[in-house]
Order: structure tokens, then sequence, then C-alpha cells
């Protein structure tokens, strides 16, 4: 079937081994740059590489939106928006690949000759690709909204081999069920993402960073205290008895707020640059609490995200917690069992996932469903993979 | 809501003879296991009782189900889903009915499941900035019951006032406000229900995320084809402190048009962007009295929130923009009075239209913003094209666009002609890389323009998503997606999409 959808050479092979891959009944493992190696794995026999489908299709700044191919390095993709002032509001991660990858993805960026990229050296981040597959979202997520919020819509390749688009280039859109939002998130179980676009907006016009010498309890009610008014937080963190929080828009309306919550509860601006160190730090998880050492796996202890209703109240754990976004999101360094951390997690109405070290997130990197929960799961797998070709295992055993 | 009501015509959808008398039938079969599980008072089965069911703000189109059930509490939902599963039978959720695509037609051999009595606040928190509503509450209700801890629920459809959360989440409602705030996906955390087994069920959670797949858009805009929304809980956020609103006359369309899309290509994301063009003003200044700029050819209405300090500093921005993108006049309200009064013609701009013609057709299509002139254009073509005349007003920041266009059912062909016009329409907007439709969502209404904007596998696609929540094709069978046989004798099944034509040069 040659239809105008395949005519791309690079699409056209995808297409081709997928179609291959389906015959032989093997199953495809899908990659971008390696750099998110977490949940169930092996996650199929053989790699289905998205990075040759690479490139910025249409980037219209006045529309705010971007069009771009799911190989495309993260990087690139921000330095583009970032020449027009422009950024991916919800700040996804950029992790490094592990070196145990091979040679997809063992070190950052080389040098480009000729605006082209090496794509056996240039991790850059991830792909694009890979960011909505995982659905992660940075410091700003409580903000500005989810990786799934600023999905408009999304071109992908099924199960049956067939090239399908869901969604659009425009802000509303109900013309059927929001296909494309279910594909961030979902591990790459219901098909390779080909190409998506994405609401993107300018980047605030001022930032300003506070801190608070205060403890976990207190930075709570802080936090639940402020997040009723109408302020422009952005960001916030606590850990190690500093609480953070980086207040983003309009510039009068930073400073006013700043000078407020500054004076009221004894907070103090960041120099600039620490701060924007900080958050970067924070949003790409390259601080100590988030890289559990090699000495500290052996001993068992493992990284945990925690997503719970922000006035959750201090997390009964003995072990060192970081918090962000208002409260909702808190890590945790522990070697308690999984059933455990899920245990802590549910009876405060949330979910707990576990992120590092890669080997412990097979078994634990997606909470336990409901049976209904799941039969629509299974549903779903069979309505777009059938066969099973796509990340078997990844997010569930039996998806 | 009456005021809503446009279109008065004979029903497309009426039961054929043979039918019928199946239907009597299998209405008595139906009531006899309904009466099992529920008490007398909340099954209607009667025509007189039942014809208030026979349609929802899409009045065109009417059928009346075979019975009408009012269930009054959770388990009773259950029952009633259980029941008719066993049986077989269709059932088609309904809130308020103040839809405009038929989302709520009933199945003349189904079930309308009304969620009517779900209309409690469960619980307002104003700590964690959220609400816990029955999906028969009304959308204004939440933002009241919120007002005392200065917070209110963000999407505000234009029928707030009669319109419910349940069928809020089943269309993904908009309104003026999404385009800073966010359509009901964005502000809807969790929404508990049943399967259409009766099993209970949650999707998203009170934290920002849940663990599996995120099902929430899909069944935020299903239309209620997925499942039975029971209760709902918000986003809640706080009300700004202060809104202003710009008034920018310009004296041509097509510069009202471009003044939007410069707007948002200056970095400003308004409250509110919304143009109405002169004979919208004309209607709505006859019916309000708001002092409306009759001279201008379209109005602009550009709206600022926050602290008075953010307002102070956009209201600046917007104003030298739009200077610069050629308003001819500019007024900003000087007080909340005057900023009521300048909105009062928009939020009244249906009834008005009501008013100027005996009937009319609302289209709901989006585009991209730089292309508004252009279908403005294209649409003034068509008036003379089809021999009818069309109104606008739209939600312009968003590219979501609302042609009224007028005709009277009591002339022959008037009708007809519309639904060409209309048509055409949707088909320019999917040509210019729009949608069908922003935020009123497929129904029936759209089901052949459906055609033009997906292709058969893509169609397959999502009736086999349906299918995995609903193997049987029980909940509200018919509706958002058309048969391929039915676009084959549309005859404008589209081709394959696929990527975007690449601009650049190949990089390997």
């Amino acid at each position: 079937m040659d239809t105008p959808a395949v005519q791309d050479p690079a699409l056209r092979r995808l297409v081709d081994q997928v179609r291959d891959a389906r015959g032989r009944r093997s199953t495809l493992d899908i990659r971008g740059g390696g750099t998110k190696p977490f949940g169930g794995r092996p996650a199929g026999d053989e790699p289905l590489d998205l990075r040759p489908l690479a490139g910025i299709s249409s980037h219209e700044p006045s529309e705010l939106v971007v069009t771009v191919r799911a190989g495309t390095p993260l990087l690139e993709l921000e330095a583009a928006l970032a020449e027009h002032g422009q950024c991916l509001p919800f700040e996804p991660p950029r992790f490094d690949a592990p070196a145990s990858l091979g040679p997809a993805g063992t070190a950052m960026p080389g040098p480009r000759e000729g605006g082209k990229i090496d794509l056996h050296e240039a991790a850059m981040g991830g792909t694009v690709g890979g960011m909505v597959a995982a659905g992660l979202a940075g410091p700003s997520r409580v903000a500005v909204g989810s990786v799934r919020d600023h999905l408009l819509g999304a071109t992908m390749l099924n199960g049956r081999g067939e090239v399908l688009s869901f969604g659009g280039q425009v802000m509303k859109n109900v013309a059927g069920y929001d296909v494309c939002r279910v594909l961030a998130g979902s591990m790459g179980v219901l098909g390779a993402i080909l190409e998506v676009s994405l609401k993107v907006l300018p980047r605030p016009p001022a930032l300003t960073t506070l801190a608070f010498d205060v403890g976990q309890e207190q930075a709570l009610a802080l936090l639940t205290g402020w997040r009723r008014l109408p302020l422009p937080l952005h960001a916030s963190s606590w850990h190690e008895g500093q609480l953070r929080l980086r207040l983003a828009g309009a510039r009068a309306a930073v400073l006013a707020a700043a000078e407020r919550l500054g004076s009221a509860h004894g907070g103090r601006a960041l120099d600039a640059n620490e701060a924007a160190a900080w958050w970067q730090a924070v949003r790409d998880q390259r601080l100590p609490f988030f890289q559990p050492a090699a000495d500290e796996v052996a001993a068992g202890q493992a990284l945990w995200r925690l997503s719970v209703p922000p006035t959750t109240p201090e997390l009964s754990t003995p072990d060192p917690v970081f918090i962000e976004w208002g409260g909702a999101q808190r890590w945790l360094r522990t070697a308690a069992p999984a059933a455990q951390v899920q245990g802590l997690a549910a009876a405060a109405g949330g979910h707990a996932s576990c992120v590092r070290p890669v080997a412990a997130t097979a078994a634990a990197f997606s909470a336990p469903l409901p049976e209904v929960l799941m039969r629509v799961h299974r549903g779903l797998k069979q309505a777009f993979d059938p066969d099973r070709v796509f990340n078997p295992g990844r997010l569930y055993p039996d998806l | 809501m009456a005021a809503l009501d446009g279109v008065t015509v004979d029903a497309p959808v009426m039961a054929r003879p043979a039918a019928a008398a199946g239907a009597a039938q299998r209405r008595t079969e139906v009531v006899a296991a309904l009466a099992r599980v529920l008490p007398s008072h909340c099954i209607l089965h009667r025509g007189e009782d039942t014809t208030p069911y026979e349609c929802d703000g899409l009045t065109a189109y009417r059928a009346r189900p075979l019975a009408v059930v009012l269930p009054e509490t959770e388990a009773q939902v259950a029952d009633v889903l259980r029941c008719c599963h066993a049986m077989q039978v269709p059932v088609v959720a309904r809130g308020a009915g103040t839809g405009l695509s038929g989302g709520a037609l009933p199945h003349e051999l189904g079930v309308t499941l009304s969620l009517a009595k779900f209309n409690r606040i469960v619980k307002v928190c104003p700590q964690s900035c959220t609400a816990t509503v029955q999906g028969g509450v009304r959308n204004l209700a939440i933002s009241e019951a919120a007002a005392p801890f200065g917070l209110y629920y963000a999407p505000d459809p234009s029928s707030q006032i009669a319109c419910t959360i349940g069928g809020n989440v089943a269309e993904n409602s908009g309104g003026v406000h999404c385009l800073k705030y966010g359509l009901t996906l964005h502000n809807v955390l969790q929404v508990r229900g049943y399967t259409v087994q009766g099993d209970p069920v949650s999707f998203g959670s009170e934290a920002l995320d849940a663990p599996g797949l995120d099902l929430l858009p899909l069944v935020v805009g299903s239309e209620g084809m997925l499942a039975v929304t029971v209760e709902v809980t918000v986003r809640l956020i706080p009300k700004p402190p202060l809104a202003r609103c710009i008034m920018a006359s310009f004296a041509d369309i097509e510069s009202a048009g471009n003044a939007v899309a410069a707007v948002i290509a200056a970095g400003i994301i308004p409250a509110g962007l919304e143009l109405m063009d002169r004979r919208m003003t004309a209607a709505v200044e006859d019916f309000v009295h708001a002092g409306y700029d009759l001279d201008a050819a379209a109005l602009l209405l550009c709206e600022s929130d926050g602290t008075a300090e953010e307002v102070a500093e956009e209201i600046e921005r917007m104003s030298a923009v739009l200077r610069r993108a050629g308003a001819t006049r500019l007024q900003v309200s000087s007080s909340e009075a005057q900023r009521l009064k300048f909105w009062s013609g928009r939020k009244n701009a249906f009834p008005a239209t009501g008013r100027i013609s005996p009937d009319y057709m609302c289209m709901d299509s989006t585009i991209p913003r730089k292309r508004l002139s252009e279908i403005l254009r294209a649409i003034e073509a068509m008036e003379q094209k089809y021999g009818l005349r069309c109104v606008n007003v739209f939600h312009a920041g968003d590219g979501n666009l609302h042609p009224l266009i007028l005709f009277d059912a009591n002339r022959p062909d008037e009708l007809h002609r519309c639904e060409l016009f209309g048509a055409d329409i949707l088909e320019t907007s999917v040509r210019l890389g729009g949608t069908v439709t922003g935020e009123h969502g497929v129904g029936v209404e759209k089901l052949n323009s459906m055609c033009v904007q997906f292709s058969a596998a893509e169609l397959t696609q999502m009736e086999a998503v349906k299918l995995a929540f609903d193997p049987l094709g029980l909940l509200n069978p018919g509706k958002v997606i058309p048969t391929l046989q039915r676009c084959a004798e549309y005859g404008k099944l589209t081709v394959l999409r696929g990527l975007l034509p690449f601009p650049e040069l190949p990089r390997f």
C-alpha cells in the first residue's frame, strides 16, 4: 500500500520493519535517544530506531505551534524554539543515555558539522518522540500543565503498520476521540509516535526565585496557603530545610508577589544564575538526590516518584524526601520494598513509580491497576497493536 | 435551553412504522426489566413523559427512546447498566440536554439515562483548590460554591447557567475563558463513573497523574460513548482580583482577523479574545443596548485578568498591538459594570440572532489563527453561492469559529441550502488545516464531516477504541464515528494524511 502518507523514505522503512516483524511474529523495542530505559525490559526482540525520522516539519511562532518528527533531538527542538523566544512550557527532563545501552547513546552530543548530527553520538537529551511517550514534565508542570496538555496532534504507526493522524495543529479540537493525547506517557505500548504537534509558549517575561529556610511541615503549609491566592507561582521545591519558589509572568506581577511573599515569610531572592542552575538540575534530575550511587544501589537504595494529592501531609517515612509541584510530587530515596512504597502512596490517594536504578524499575515502574482498568488497558492494546509487536511488557507484563 | 433552539424543523430521525411495532414490544420488555431495579417514579415510558427528552440543543434531530430513567443512587445507575447490558439495550446518558450537536439524541431502541438527580456538590476543598461534584451539577453552580473561598471553575460554555459538568466532560466543553485557562480536559482531575457493564471505574486521580495509560483524555470528550459519569473532581483556580476589557473597532474584517493573530504572536494570552462582525453587532446592539460601535466592520473584545499591576501592564501591551494592527477606535472598560456591558452582547449573540432570523444553524470549526481572514472571505463568497446570510461571532483567540447561518425552515430548500453551506464551511476549515468541531462535539450533526477529516483507517481505529471500553457497542451508539458505508455514500472519505510535507532539506 503506497499511499501519500508513506512516501517519506525514512517512514517507508519503519512501516516495512513493522509489517515484517508482525509477519514473523517478532516484537519491536521502540528506540529514540535511549535515555529513558526504565520500565519492563527487554521490551522487544529488535530495535525500531526512530532517529532517522527527524526534523522540524513546521514552526509557526505566531500560532504557538510546532510540528516535529519523533526522532528529533529534544535539545535541537528547544534551541529552535529559543530562537523565537519560545519554549516547551512543561519543562521535560533531558537525560543522558546510559553507556550500557551501547553506541546509540554513549555520550552527550558530539561536534556538529554542517548542521548534521552524528546519530551515533547524539543523545541530545533524548528525542521528542521519547519525551511524549514517557510523558514526563518538569518543575513548571503544576503551573502550566503536562506533556499531554500541550499535545495538539500526533501521527503514529499502529501494530498493523498503518500510519494514522489524530488531533491537529489547532488549540480546540473535539472531532472524535482524543486519541493523540493517550499516547503521552504510553511508553510505546500502543504504537510508534512518528510526528507530533505541540503547543508552545513565549518564555515568561520575568522570573524570580525566593528561598525560605523552613522545615517540611511548614513548607507544605506555606504551599497550601499560596495555592489559593492569585499569585504567579511557577515552580516549587523543598529539600533539606529549604523551600524554593519560582515566580514567573508579567514583570509587575512577579515583582509585586516577590515583595509580598518575601517580606511576609522571610524569603530571600536568589541570584538569577544560581536560581537557573537549581531549576535546571531539578528538571533534568541531575542533583545527587536523584542519582543513587553504585554503592547505594548495592545497598538496595532506589529513587521513587510519588504522585499524590498536594495536600498530603508529611509522608510517614524515615527516608529523605524531595518535594515538588506544590506538594503533588514527592521523590523518595529508600530501600523499602516496592509494595511498601506503593502502599504509602496509595494510602495518600496517589501512586508510586520506581525511577532508578533501571534494574529496579522493571517490575515497579507502573503501579498496579484495578482489574476494571486493566481490562480497558488490554482492550486498548488489542485495538492498536493486536499482535503485541510494540514494547511488550514495557508498561505492564500483559500489555 | 429554549434560547438556543434556533433550528426547528421536522426530524430527519423518525420512527419508521415497521420499527415502531417492534419498538412497542421491546419497550414492554425493557420497562418490565427496569422496574425490577428502579422505583416506578424513576422510569418514564409514556409518550407524553418521554417527549421532552426527544432532542437536545440540536432540535432538528429528534427520536423517542424506549424509556427514560432517572436513577437517584449510584447503585441504581449500576443496576440500570447491568440490566441494559444483559438485554443488549443501547444506553444514552444525558445531562441538561443543552448540547448543540445531538450527542444526547435518544436511540429509538434504547434507554435514555438522565443524570439530573445527581446534582449534589460533594465537597469544595480550598486547601487543594478542587471541587468534587456529582455529574448533574450545573457548570455555574461549581463557581458559585467556590466563590466564598475566592476560587472558581474556569471553563465557561455559553450555556453555563444550565449545562451540567457531566455533559461538559462528555463534550470537552470550552468557552470564552479556555484560551487562557484551557478546556474541560485541562481542568478535570478525576472522572468517576460506571462502565457499560455496570462496574465502578475511576479515570485520573486527585494527584496530577495516574498509573498506566492516561485514559482521561479519551473519556473527556467521548460524548458518552465510553463510560457513564456520576462524579467529577475539578481544579479550581484563584479568582483574579481584576479584569478589564478592550473593545477595538476595525474598518474591515480582515484587519480584525489579522489583529487577533498579532496579539497572540506578541506573546500575549488574553483571558478572552472574541470577534463579532458588523451584522452580529447590529443584532446584539438592538437586543442589549451596550453602546457598540455600529460603524465598525468588526469588533474585537480583548480581556486581561490578574493582579492590578499585571492587568495594567497587559492592557498597555494589548492596546499597542491592536493600534498597530489598524484598530480605528479603542475603548477600555473603566469599571466592572462597563466590562460586563461590553460582554453582554457577545454573551447574548445566540438569542439576538433568534430575533433577526426565524432559524439559524451554528457551526463550530476551528482553523489556525493566521487563516482567519481567509476563511471570513470564503464565508462571504459562500453567502452568494448558497443565497443565505451568515453572521459571525467567535472565539477568535482559539481560531474557533461560530458562523451562524440564517435561514427560514418554512421556505422550500432553505434548510437544504443551509446544510450545504455548513458542510462547505467545515470542509474549507479542514482544508485550511483546521477541524470540523472545536467545542460542540460531533454528535450526529457532523458525522458526514468526520469522513472529510479522517481516513478509513483512522475511523476504524477510533471504533476499536470504543470497543475496548464497550465491546458490544451499547453506549450512545451511532454518534461521533461515521460508518465507512456512510462515508462512501457521502463520497468524501479522505485519504491518509501522514506526515506534514517536509519543508527543509533532508539531513541525512
